[in-house]
């Protein structure tokens, strides 16, 4: 096991925003089960800002923090403003997170993008090039995960 | 609550140890009388070690830790009767300490047969006879598993080989000093141990071989270990070996039936919570092993939760080590991916009291439901 920073810690042991929300604009779904990591992000938006933001997460400490905090991070941001949140701001906020981690931090920015995509396209509203590209990396990385993780696995195994 | 992982050093151990740091320091290989004080000590460790298993002293080989021991076995008899035969059996669920020496031996031109085990993790003996060939020359199956805990028909495993005329080597890490095991009785060959899970030092194992064995060291140098396993001894960790298994032989059965009641009492307990699942046998178990899974929840978390309870535990999550799988036992044992990465082992010992075990068991439940709570998955996967 990896040693955490306090801040992941804190957020592992006292996440907020947790739970679903009821009706909600914009909903991400990330991740795999198979891997081990599931997250969850639903979103109420108002008038183009973010007015509420929740997280169901299957998964890890890290995975569990940075979910956590994204949506501290993206609470009461516009959209335009949250979808600036990078990676790095994540690990940067938490205090680090161990190298075997760092994908739980692109999972968390992921679920928002989707998030977000949901949103816009279930309202009909303009999408950038740039999500919608995004977006189709996301998906085609959950229908590849399974024959990846095999790839890593056995990479994993040839080395060993 | 992590007693499989490791066990402290006994009090008892450490002042029998103490003097060969620094007093007693003498090289065992030297003529004079520091050199023959050493070598004594390790003599009488060895035939305690000897006594635990029912085996001869002179049969004890000491070693520098378990993996050492399993590494010594395996390529020790498979070079020295490849012109009998380049094929080994062992089965799926054994540590890494004998799975990955059987890897590696492939990749030399052995080839190797991995048993599948049943739901409980244990090895169809039937299964395993059919595995056999003319080329077999050695069968490794461990004792009992270090996660899951379930105990393996070695008794009729060895009977086998001994009726097939192939070695048979246990891993029995797990096992040596927590419940009986006699080498005569069980017709083992070869049987790999280690100081630090029966309450003695890290860096310090030993391999059991039988007289008559074909095996070729590992270590090669000086003659020390009746020539075959050369290297420095190290006389303070050998001694508190020693000591340990003599602590161990006099307390293991009622030991053994202290943990085990224990045991059955976290069991119950743990069970009580809504689809939480054993691993592992219900009674062919290690008196000191639980191991379940907890659905819709990861093992990682739920081992960091217990720790700011101030309980130490292990997973089998994939999250939890650097490895991109989760446990090769779970998985071995029938579970599902997302099932192996909600286990949880929670592993007693020597100072393991039924408060710890009524602590854990009004912690877990309040733990599990937090984290289904923050999990998308409540009722369904």
């Amino acid at each position: 096991m990896e040693a955490y920073s306090k801040k992941v810690m804190k957020y592992f042991l006292h996440p907020k925003n947790v739970g679903k929300i009821s009706n909600p604009d914009g909903v991400g779904k990330v991740g795999n089960i198979r891997c081990g990591d599931v997250m969850y992000l639903y979103l109420k938006i108002e008038k183009n800002k973010i007015k509420d933001v929740k997280f169901e997460t299957f998964g890890c400490i890290a995975a569990i923090a940075t979910s956590s905090y994204i949506t501290e991070l993206v609470k009461g941001k516009s959209i335009e403003q949250a979808l600036k949140i990078t990676k790095d701001d994540i690990i940067k906020g938490l205090g680090g997170l161990p190298p075997i981690k760092i994908h739980c931090s692109i999972l968390a920015i992921d679920a928002l993008i989707e998030a977000v995509y949901d949103y816009l396209s279930k309202n009909n509203l303009p999408i950038s090039e740039n999500l919608v590209k995004e977006h189709e990396r996301i998906k085609k990385t959950l229908e590849m995960v399974e024959d990846k993780h095999k790839e890593l696995v056995e990479i994993e195994e040839s080395v060993l | 609550m992590d007693y499989a992982a490791t066990t402290p050093v006994d009090p008892r151990v450490l002042e029998a140890m103490k003097p060969y740091f620094s007093k007693k320091y003498g090289n065992a290989s030297s003529l004079h009388s520091f050199g023959q004080e050493s070598k004594k000590a390790i003599d009488e460790a060895r035939q305690k070690v000897a006594e635990l298993i029912n085996a001869n002293s002179n049969n004890i080989i000491f070693t520098s830790c378990a993996t050492e021991a399993n590494n010594f076995a395996i390529k020790g008899i498979a070079y020295a009767n490849k012109n009998k035969g380049n094929h080994i059996i062992t089965s799926q669920i054994e540590h890494h300490a004998v799975l990955h020496p059987c890897q590696w031996l492939e990749k030399q031109g052995f080839k190797v047969t991995y048993l599948p085990v049943n739901k409980y993790g244990l090895v169809d003996l039937n299964e395993l006879e059919k595995a056999i060939r003319k080329e077999t020359i050695l069968v490794s199956i461990m004792h009992a598993n270090n996660e899951i805990g379930t105990i393996e028909p070695i008794e009729e495993i060895g009977k086998i080989c001994q009726e097939r005329g192939i070695y048979f080597h246990t891993d029995a890490v797990q096992s040596f000093g927590k419940i009986e095991i006699n080498v005569e009785k069980m017709n083992i060959d070869l049987l790999s141990a280690s100081a630090h899970k029966l309450y003695g030092p890290k860096g310090v194992g030993c391999l059991y071989i039988r007289n008559g064995i074909k095996i070729d060291s590992l270590l090669h140098g000086g003659s020390q270990e009746f020539n075959l396993r050369a290297g420095t001894e190290n006389v303070a960790g050998i001694v508190g070996f020693g000591k340990a298994s003599e602590i161990a032989k006099k307390e293991m059965k009622s030991e053994e039936k202290r943990l085990a009641a224990l045991r059955d009492k976290l069991i119950r307990n743990v069970l009580k919570i809504e689809n939480s699942y054993l691993n592992g046998h219900p009674t062919k178990r290690l008196p000191n092993n639980t191991n379940f899974w907890f659905k819709f929840i990861e093992g990682e978390s739920l081992v960091m939760r217990l720790n700011a309870k101030g309980i130490a535990a292990s997973t089998g999550s994939a999250c939890s080590s650097r490895s991109l799988e989760p446990s090769h036992v779970l998985l071995a044992i029938g579970l599902k991916h997302e099932e192996a990465h909600g286990s949880l082992r929670l592993t007693l010992g020597r100072w393991s009291t039924e408060e710890d075990v009524d602590y854990v068991s009004s912690v877990l439940p309040e733990i599990v439901e937090k984290l289904r709570k923050i999990s998308p998955f409540k009722s369904g996967w």
